[in-house]
């Protein structure tokens, strides 16, 4: 790091009070846990078990899911009702590198094909299983699939400017399509039962602790790298560009910036963002099918990022933790209330939380809002 | 041949004496008790002949074994035959005789040559029934398994036959038995007569015809009838492709039909009002609901349940819309992205709401008598009328609508506020008012909606989730704000739909769709009719 990234490097760990607050929480978590996990003696008071790891960890592949829907609907204004599609995606690529990795553990024993296909007489694999048994392959696949299907449908979609609801809607027809498409059996994902049973991940046994603390602690660094990449983002000069198409598309088309190729790109990156966070869900929780293509999914992101707080990298987190943390609490003692909770949710914080957690705690900090003026120097910079 | 000679013989029999129908007829039953075949066997042609309405007993109980005579004075009976004790009817009045013990009486034997007299008598009752309809099964009967008898019966009654389709059944069974004719000339021009058939089983025979055996030889012999035979298979295709074509397309429209019910309230809401409500399906699903309701409070009613359930499900789905509209879409007018995930919220809340009240499990949903069944046009189309009558109502509800909007002074607020919203105010319009109603309408009408879907679909707390997306997509493909939008755009999808599933599977048909759609978007986001003028900048 020379002198001259010092400043903007200052910036992005440490210049807003919630993002500290924030990089440090994390970061103690991602220490803290798997201490616990591992060092108290079994049953001890202190010892945290590993369903509870793994419900954290989970919590943090979602909150990955969240910056990445809070980039595109807080910073650039496109509510996108199919986020949930490109984590999926992520977590298929995945859960088919752990398929492979089964090898002749399967029900059926056949050293390449996995079960679900053998059971489903394919006498080959299929052409898009090649390469998959190699972990760097499946992880380049993981960025590449869901940025693929993000760069071509946004080229589609915001050349002809699809903007706005319709926008919203035909993202939620893509994840509709997408599922009822992976609930074929004849796609080659495993159709409704997907994709489970995994055994190991590059050598290592799925279920060893030590493996868990691995995956834990790469969701945290994951979450924490994705979060920077984001903020990053957001103080570039493209991400005024971005916010000031949120505010003013017309407007910043005609001072002559190119407003579809920027939002292609965020829309892009934040899909990858979100297929990386379903690459890591999926070893944790130790299956994928089609239900996580629902379009309930994607719309249920949308609502952390609201609780949380939009066009705040922060809030979406501590939307993504509170939600979650809520739904794990209402669906274990209260079922049938968890829905009601989740629909007052959504119409309580519309219509009088618009700015979320975060604004709520900022109204009683009397901190000024973070779309405040931007500073005169990141500018002209 | 020995038909013929019978036919003679009995015609002799029965005009020779100029005696009436009754006593003509009771002759020729007497005639039965004789000793020797060829008497009975002239008796059963006289009764064949005479048309008698206790004709057709007689003859079905000789055959059955259960015609007996009493050894006193040869009086013949029908019996139930019974083994120790005999219910006797007089064969001349079909009224009960009593009863008496089986061994005053002796059973009328039959040959085999006697059984097949009396099988083609028996048929040929059927035949000259005054019902084309009961004559039409007895054609279908003896084609069934269809013998040389049958032919001669069926050859005859051809001529006396004026009902067309009753006729047409005929010429087709005698054409399949002829093709099994030694005469190649016969088979040929049995061949051609099938030419306009579309029953599978001849379809199935022409086919085997020329279809070669493992041994290279061909079922049919003749080189030409083998031609003819293919030409008439293309042509029966072709017209069956045709049925198949005209079957599909009807699907479509049902579908479509279907479609708009669910899209043209929320052409409304999202088209006139620019709101986005995802509530809208779980509106239908409480039309659904109201239906079934419906139904448990008049079990005894099913038929007329629908016609009550109709206004109800309006009113009940407008009433729970519009406090939608004053409880949450109010506030966030203009800002349509917030209410889309507000009313998501509202539809969670009724979706739980559901299953509170009735459970999780889909609720059963009667078909009134008067929608179920199916209406035959030929062998190789019917229509359903669930299905016709999705059509109608679909019609009948956007002729309403349609009405609504443009002839009532609420329509003309409706689209003054959807095109000037400021200037309709300043007209002096309460749009607060209007909107209430407007959403009101446009829910009533997701109600009545599901009244439709309930007979179609499983009624369940996930029926709305079901059509929502199809809904948004008729309405986005059709343009915002245009009813005529949605009508084309929501049968075109219908029909595109079930054209593709042959061929592609339901489910992937729908995708194809689906992606089609997304496609159509880019090319023209604002839908196929695009609202023109100043409206159409907002």
């Amino acid at each position: 790091m020379g002198a001259i990234h010092k400043g903007p490097l200052l910036r992005l760990l440490v210049g807003e009070r919630g993002t500290a607050v924030f990089l440090v929480i994390v970061a103690m978590v991602g220490i803290v846990v798997p201490v616990l996990h591992l060092v108290p003696a079994e049953g001890s008071a202190l010892q945290l078990s590993g369903y509870t790891m793994t419900l954290i960890g989970k919590y943090m592949t979602y909150a990955l899911l969240a910056v990445a829907v809070d980039l595109v609907w807080g910073y650039c204004g496109i509510l996108s009702l199919g986020h949930a599609a490109f984590f999926a995606l992520g977590g298929y690529a995945m859960g088919m590198y752990l398929m492979r990795q089964i090898g002749t553990r399967g029900v059926y024993g056949d050293p390449t094909l996995p079960d679900f296909m053998v059971f489903l007489n394919y006498k080959e694999l299929p052409w898009f299983w090649h390469g998959f048994d190699v972990f760097w392959f499946a992880m380049v696949m993981v960025a590449l699939v869901p940025g693929l299907l993000a760069l071509v449908f946004g080229w589609l979609a915001f050349r002809s400017r699809v903007t706005g609801v319709y926008l919203s809607i035909i993202t939620q027809a893509l994840t509709y399509a997408l599922m009822l498409a992976f609930f074929r059996n004849d796609m080659g994902f495993g159709g409704n039962n997907g994709m489970t049973d995994f055994k190991e991940i590059l050598g290592f046994s799925i279920n060893a602790p030590s493996t868990r603390v691995a995956l834990f602690m790469a969701s945290a660094l994951a979450l924490i790298a994705g979060y920077l990449a984001c903020r990053a983002v957001t103080l570039s000069r493209a991400g005024r560009v971005v916010q000031a198409i949120r505010d003013a598309e017309s407007r910043t088309r005609f001072i002559g910036y190119r407003v579809e190729s920027y939002k292609l790109w965020i829309f892009t990156f934040s899909a990858v963002l979100a297929g990386i966070a379903g690459a890591l869900y999926v070893p944790q929780v130790g299956i994928i099918n089609p239900s996580e293509f629902q379009p309930i999914n994607s719309i249920e992101v949308v609502i952390w990022v609201a609780v949380g707080g939009r066009g705040v990298l922060y809030g979406a987190v501590a939307g993504a933790v509170l939600v979650n943390y809520a739904k794990t609490f209402f669906t274990a003692a209260l079922p049938e209330f968890w829905l009601y909770a989740l629909g007052l949710l959504f119409v309580v914080v519309t219509l009088f939380l618009p700015r979320g957690v975060v604004g709520l705690l900022d109204r009683f900090g009397r901190k000024p809002p973070p779309a405040a003026p931007p500073d005169p120097e990141v500018v002209t910079a | 041949m020995l038909l013929v000679w019978a036919t003679i013989a009995s015609s002799a029999l029965a005009q020779s004496p100029n005696k009436g129908p009754d006593e003509a007829f009771a002759t020729a039953v007497a005639g039965l008790a004789s000793d020797n075949f060829p008497d009975k066997s002239a008796a059963v042609t006289a009764i064949s002949e005479l048309h008698h309405p206790n004709g057709r007993a007689v003859l079905a109980t000789l055959l059955d074994g259960k015609l007996y005579f009493r050894n006193a004075d040869n009086k013949v009976f029908i019996t139930d035959g019974g083994e120790a004790q005999l219910a006797l009817t007089d064969p001349l009045t079909a009224k009960a005789a009593g009863d008496a013990a089986p061994d005053d009486f002796t059973r009328i034997t039959t040959n085999n040559s006697l059984r097949k007299t009396l099988r083609s008598a028996v048929a040929s009752f059927a035949l000259s029934d005054p019902d084309a309809d009961v004559r039409h099964a007895a054609v279908l009967e003896m084609l069934r398994s269809i013998d040389e008898d049958s032919v001669v019966i069926l050859r005859a009654r051809l001529e006396k036959e004026n009902d067309a389709a009753v006729k047409k059944a005929m010429r087709e069974g005698l054409a399949l038995a002829d093709l099994d004719s030694s005469d190649a000339e016969t088979r040929l021009a049995a061949v051609k007569a099938l030419e306009k058939s579309l029953s599978p089983d001849v379809y199935n025979r022409l086919t085997a015809m020329v279809v070669a055996g493992e041994d290279g030889a061909y079922p049919e012999p003749d080189e030409r009838v083998r031609t003819t035979a293919r030409e008439v298979i293309a042509a029966i295709e072709s017209s069956r492709a045709v049925y198949s074509t005209l079957e599909t397309l009807f699907f479509g429209l049902s579908l479509g039909s279907v479609l708009v019910l669910a899209a043209i309230g929320l052409a409304i809401t999202f088209g006139v009002m620019g709101v986005i409500n995802m509530a809208h399906g779980e509106l239908m699903m409480l039309g659904a609901y109201t239906t079934y309701v419906v139904q448990q409070l008049m079990p005894d009613h099913i038929g007329a349940s629908i016609l009550v359930a109709i206004p109800l499900a309006f009113m009940v789905s407008a009433c729970v819309g519009m406090l939608i509209e004053q409880g949450v879409v109010r506030f966030l007018y203009g800002r349509p992205l917030e209410t889309l995930l507000a009313t998501f919220g509202v539809s969670l809340v009724l979706q739980q709401v559901v299953r509170d009240l009735f459970s999780a499990n889909n609720r059963p949903v009667e078909t009134p008598a008067w929608m179920a069944g199916s209406m035959q046009i030929n062998e190789a189309l019917s229509i359903t009328y669930n299905r016709l009558y999705v059509i109608l109502f679909m019609i009948i509800v956007f002729v309403i609508l349609q009405m609504v909007l443009q002839k009532t002074s609420l329509g003309l607020k409706v689209r003054a506020v959807a095109q000037n919203r400021n200037m309709a105010k300043a007209m002096g319009v309460r749009t607060q008012w209007v909107d209430a109603l407007t959403f009101g309408l446009g829910s009533g009408i997701a109600g009545v909606a599901g009244v439709a879907l309930s007979q179609l679909t499983n009624v369940g707390p996930n029926l709305g989730q079901q059509y929502i997306i199809d809904s948004f997509m008729v309405v986005v493909f059709g343009g915002v704000g245009n009813l005529w939008g949605t009508l084309i755009g929501g049968m075109s999808l219908g029909v595109v739909s079930k054209v593709l599933e042959p061929w592609a599977g339901a489910v992937l048909a729908k995708i194809v769709v689906l992606i089609a759609l997304i496609l159509f978007i880019q090319r023209r986001p604002r839908g196929l009719f695009p609202q023109k003028g100043r409206a159409a900048e907002n």
